[in-house]
């Protein structure tokens, strides 16, 4: 079982440092958001999986050829406590660090599901007295602010799109119903569960720069996935506008470019942003030079491949004496 | 006025423009909210007369979420807004413009900050 545990430790190597790395950097993606999504998850599935893996695998060799008869062993170990079953220090230690990892990511991934919870809430509760529904559109709600601002705020079934009163002067309607879709179309998809698991990989791993790595190309691909629904009904050129006019924060003149003045209207509310990120620069190039999406082979490599990720490491824990 | 919601809301706007119109004033006191929301209604439709014991019910809400403050020292106790509408907007956009680690995971804006970088590459890419 020894080379199982080698072979789960190298996967894991590899999950959590070239893979993310050349995945980020690549151009498909914008392509076909919906299988890049699935990729990084397999990623982030396979990497855990792994790391755990490898840990126990290690920790459990004296007891057994694969898992399961790793597990029985530590089992009647722990039941009848007879000392002679060969783990030494080193196993013990191995098998504690799988079960802290373990313990660790999934109280990361709940407190983290805990805090948005809350932040939510608590905004929500601010908006129901702040703000006023829409006349116009179900589910949606106004507020008074002179910044153009357009967000959902997901919660299972109490979701709303909060839209400002600068944005609803700034846009014309078919603008606005191009935001509209793309809103609607993040609390359709349900991307905030993809947002929230990403968000804890990150504060579990923090260490790990490739984990941030991973949540912002995450939230990137969903606006493209978001976008991606706004153009079924709105044109590309609507949509593109749209983007440019609230990013800019203001409508620019006839005949000028749509340069003039972007920038936040909120900067003068933040410090420096937390990080560079190109979230809106990319998501235009992509709108503005659209590339063919990725073909149906090309999508289901991606999809067989992110199999596969899943799928090695699950073999390599449970297949029966690797290492005879 | 329906549900519970309905009533904070009413609750805090009159408490909202009692502090914007005299914001040194001690509060008011349960019953004197009641009028004052009743007056406010009274042009609505149902002007069905509220009770003094839902009003406190709903002020407690409101003080267990940090948005009105109690007078303790006299009874019957005075309630005022903690801050003014003006300022709990600020926070809200605050919260939605700002950069907060995880913020993208609490509510999903249509375009997220813009950095002096990104406004450049994006001047870059509305021009070519």
């Amino acid at each position: 079982m020894f080379l199982a545990s080698y072979l789960l430790a190298a996967l894991a190597v590899i999950l959590a440092w070239p893979a993310p790395i050349l995945l980020s950097r690549a151009r498909w993606t914008a392509r076909s958001p919906e299988s890049a999504l699935v990729l990084w998850q397999a990623i982030a599935l396979a990497g855990g999986l792994s790391m755990i893996g490898a840990m126990l695998t290690w920790g459990l060799e004296p007891l057994g050829d694969n898992l399961l008869q790793g597990l029985r062993g530590l089992t009647s170990l722990l039941l009848d406590g007879s000392p002679d079953a060969g783990l030494d220090l080193i196993h013990v230690f191995a098998l504690s660090a799988a079960l802290l990892l373990t313990v660790h990511l999934v109280f990361t991934l709940l407190l983290t599901y805990y805090k948005i919870r809350k932040q939510r809430s608590r905004h929500r509760d601010l908006l129901n007295l702040l703000s006023s529904p829409s006349a116009d559109s179900p589910r949606t709600l106004v507020i008074n602010h002179p910044a153009p601002v357009a967000y959902c705020l997901p919660g299972g079934g109490g979701s709303v799109t909060v839209l400002s009163n600068g944005l609803l002067e700034l846009l014309s309607p078919d603008e606005l119903q191009a935001v509209m879709t793309h809103e609607k179309a993040h609390l359709d998809q349900r991307h905030d569960l993809l947002l929230w698991a990403f968000a804890a990989w990150r504060s579990a791993l923090p260490w790990l720069p490739t984990s941030k790595l991973a949540r912002t190309a995450v939230n990137e691909l969903t606006e493209m996935l978001a976008d991606d629904h706004a153009l079924k009904t709105s044109d590309r050129e609507t949509l593109v506008r749209a983007i440019a006019v609230v990013a800019a924060g203001e409508r620019p003149e006839a005949g000028a470019a749509v340069t003039a003045g972007v920038g936040d209207p909120a900067k003068a509310l933040l410090g420096a942003a937390e990080t560079e990120t190109f979230v809106t620069a990319h998501r235009l190039r992509r709108l503005l030079s659209p590339v063919p999406a990725l073909g149906r082979a090309a999508q289901s490599a991606v999809l067989l491949g992110s199999a596969l990720l899943l799928a090695v490491p699950t073999v390599l824990l449970v297949a029966p004496g690797l290492a005879s | 006025m329906a549900t519970l919601g309905d009533l904070e809301r009413a609750v805090m706007d009159v408490l909202w423009s009692q502090n914007a119109a005299d914001p040194d004033e001690s509060g008011l006191t349960a019953n004197e909210l009641r009028d004052l929301l009743a007056q406010a209604t009274a042009d609505g439709a149902d002007g069905k007369e509220l009770a003094v014991t839902t009003v406190l019910t709903v002020l407690s809400r409101l003080e267990k979420k940090g948005l009105v403050q109690r007078g303790r020292d006299i009874r019957p106790h005075r309630y005022r807004a903690v801050t003014s509408r003006e300022e709990h907007t600020v926070e809200l956009m605050h919260e939605v413009l700002g950069s907060a680690p995880d913020r993208e995971a609490v509510l999903a804006r249509f375009i997220g900050t813009v950095t002096e970088q990104e406004a450049e590459a994006l001047r870059k890419i509305l021009s070519s």
